[in-house]
């Protein structure tokens, strides 16, 4: 059974009106349990779009979203994320700045704790500390810190954790890294990628660095004008380069990739 | 009035609007929205608490004050989450159909004292007190001190006292478990409450249910404690509220919930004293809301005030340098 099936989604945003956009025009994806698929394009092409749809943030026009088997298109945003973590551009908006870490741990894991009376318990600390151990930031000392004392990569990192925590059917990462500076950026791209692989979590992540698209995960997808333009993956995947990557997108999409905030290097 | 009695009353009125300053609390620190049902909540309590008094059953009547609280703070919350509509707005739309309801409550009249009319057995009309919460507790006091002449504000001062203090201990143990952390977290990063499969709504909802029931039970110990109810008690409760929490803030800092939840309380025995001291000095009864929102509009620009002197000093600094 796939992991996750879109199944020819549409939206169009102010339909009707002079303003109408085509956001996703017939959006169809499969996703194997264990996928881990980067996904590429320029500003417009419906990246965010495609997640916020998966999220629930608004309603399709047409089509299906299935998630290990139950449908969900219809299902409430915040029904959803019982299943999906997702981690966005912005770091400050995965936390909440005037509760401490492991409240704000507690939180995100009240989707699967038991239901003891108080929300921060001994027991789900001591697995909250396992946790912020792994992220080799020292977090774990500093439980009781209030999450808006931390730095935008200790206050991603957490996030990270946060949409992980409850193991999630699936994983969507908006560009998580970018606001970020750049050794911030791989420490936390190399997290993700050792969290991801230990809990053999679907994922899919969003990256304007089409290195690091290639690099990381086991599948590639580029999105133009919402559609999926490209699809690469295993031993075509395994040897291409950034150039090749361009060039297939030239002959698919039929024009020239807009290069503008995409890094090629 | 001696000094000591000016305080036991200026202490006993702080700790009957202390619920009210905890409501606003809850509104404005920890939920981070203004809501203006809190003007009209505070007269709901008291009217419903006069009602079900002269039926006697005084603690009933303030069960029911605070009930009444909860379900105008429903109002506000759907209106808020699920029609959308602008808080503030939402508060005052709930303000105004609530005065409608109090003034049905109370009989198409703009005040309602907590009494009776019995008819004896020489057939004449008699004015019967209602027995009230406070009327009691008194009577017991006397009986076990043995002193007839007790001071009736020290008596209210216990009583409410107690009352207060169990009703911040057990807000506080609240707002530490899985519900209470939901609605701190909503005020603070709603969509991350969201994110974590929370229906932030919900908390919403029961942040603004629980922030209006106590304001309104508030305006329910209000009125057994004056014995009366009035229509036009609750304009500018909202900002009597704030001063409280805000004046709290300034003695006791705002670092954690349970230190606000405290500094709300105090701040409401201050802001007591303080309007205590300020009739002491002649000022007439009908300048306390000038004064209520003169203290809001000082406290709440000391940041900024703070802020431009420093950067006054670092231009001139500059400029000394240059």
């Amino acid at each position: 059974m796939n992991a996750l099936s879109l199944v020819n989604l549409k939206k169009t945003f102010e339909k009707g009106t002079p303003n109408a956009k085509v956001a996703l025009n017939g959006i169809s994806l499969e996703a194997a349990p264990g996928d881990f698929i980067t996904v590429l394009g320029s500003n417009g092409a419906g990246k965010s779009t495609l997640f916020n749809a998966i999220l629930g943030k608004f309603r399709l026009d047409r089509g299906r979203i299935v998630l290990d088997g139950e449908d969900i298109t219809y299902e409430k945003d915040y029904r959803r994320a019982l299943n999906i973590g997702c981690l966005y551009q912005n770091p400050l908006r995965g936390t909440a700045p005037s509760m401490t870490i492991e409240e704000n741990l507690a939180l995100a894991y009240s989707r699967k704790a038991s239901k003891s009376f108080f929300a921060v318990n001994r027991k789900d600390c001591e697995y909250f500390r396992s946790l912020l151990r792994e992220l080799n930031l020292g977090l774990e000392d500093r439980m009781k810190t209030k999450m808006g004392l931390l730095s935008g990569g200790q206050r991603q990192a957490a996030s990270l954790l946060m949409a992980i925590i409850a193991e999630p059917k699936l994983l969507l990462l908006d560009e998580h890294t970018a606001a970020l500076d750049p050794p911030t950026a791989r420490k936390v791209l190399d997290l993700t990628k050792t969290i991801v692989a230990s809990r053999r979590l679907t994922c899919m992540m969003i990256t304007h660095n089409m290195q690091s698209a290639l690099e990381a995960g086991n599948r590639t997808i580029m999105m133009d004008d919402g559609r999926i333009v490209l699809d690469v993956s295993g031993e075509e995947r395994a040897n291409m380069t950034v150039q090749q990557l361009v060039a297939r997108f030239r002959e698919t999409a039929g024009r020239d990739l807009a290069v503008d905030r995409m890094l090629l290097g | 009035m001696n000094i000591l009695s000016l305080l036991i009353s200026a202490l006993s009125q702080g700790m009957i609007y202390a619920p009210m300053a905890l409501g606003v609390f809850i509104a404005f620190r920890i939920l981070n929205t203004p809501d203006l049902t809190i003007d009209g909540s505070f007269v709901a309590g008291m009217c419903v608490c006069a009602v079900v008094t002269i039926t006697g059953h005084p603690y009933l009547a303030l069960l029911c004050g605070m009930v009444t609280g909860a379900l105008a703070g429903l109002v506000t919350g759907l209106l808020q989450t699920k029609l959308r509509i602008n808080p503030i707005l939402s508060g005052i739309l709930t303000m105004t159909g609530l005065y409608t309801i109090n003034f049905m409550m109370l009989g198409g009249q703009s005040n309602l004292y907590l009494q009776r009319t019995v008819v004896n057995s020489a057939g004449a009309e008699t004015q019967v007190a209602s027995d009230t919460m406070y009327k009691t507790f008194r009577n017991f006091l006397v009986q076990l001190t043995g002193n007839r002449r007790l001071d009736n504000n020290l008596s209210v001062l216990i009583i409410t006292g107690l009352i207060v203090l169990a009703v911040a201990v057990i807000l506080s143990v609240f707002f530490f478990t899985r519900p209470g952390m939901a609605i701190r977290a909503t005020g603070d990063n709603e969509e991350m409450v969201r994110s974590s499969s929370i229906n932030a709504d919900m908390s919403r909802i029961q942040g603004i249910m629980l922030s209006n029931a106590l304001v309104a039970f508030s305006g329910a110990l209000l009125c057994e404690q004056q014995r009366y109810a009035d229509l036009n008690f609750g304009s500018g409760m909202l900002v009597v509220g704030l001063a409280s929490v805000i004046i709290g803030q300034v003695f006791f800092g705002k670092r954690s919930v349970t230190l606000g939840i405290f500094s709300a309380v105090a701040g409401s025995l201050i802001y007591r004293l303080i309007l205590q001291a300020a009739y002491k000095v002649d000022m007439p009864s009908y300048a306390v809301k000038l004064l209520s929102a003169v203290i809001v509009v000082i406290a709440l620009s000391i940041p900024l005030v703070r802020r431009k002197i420093a950067e006054k000093r670092a231009e001139r600094g500059e400029e000394g340098e240059a």
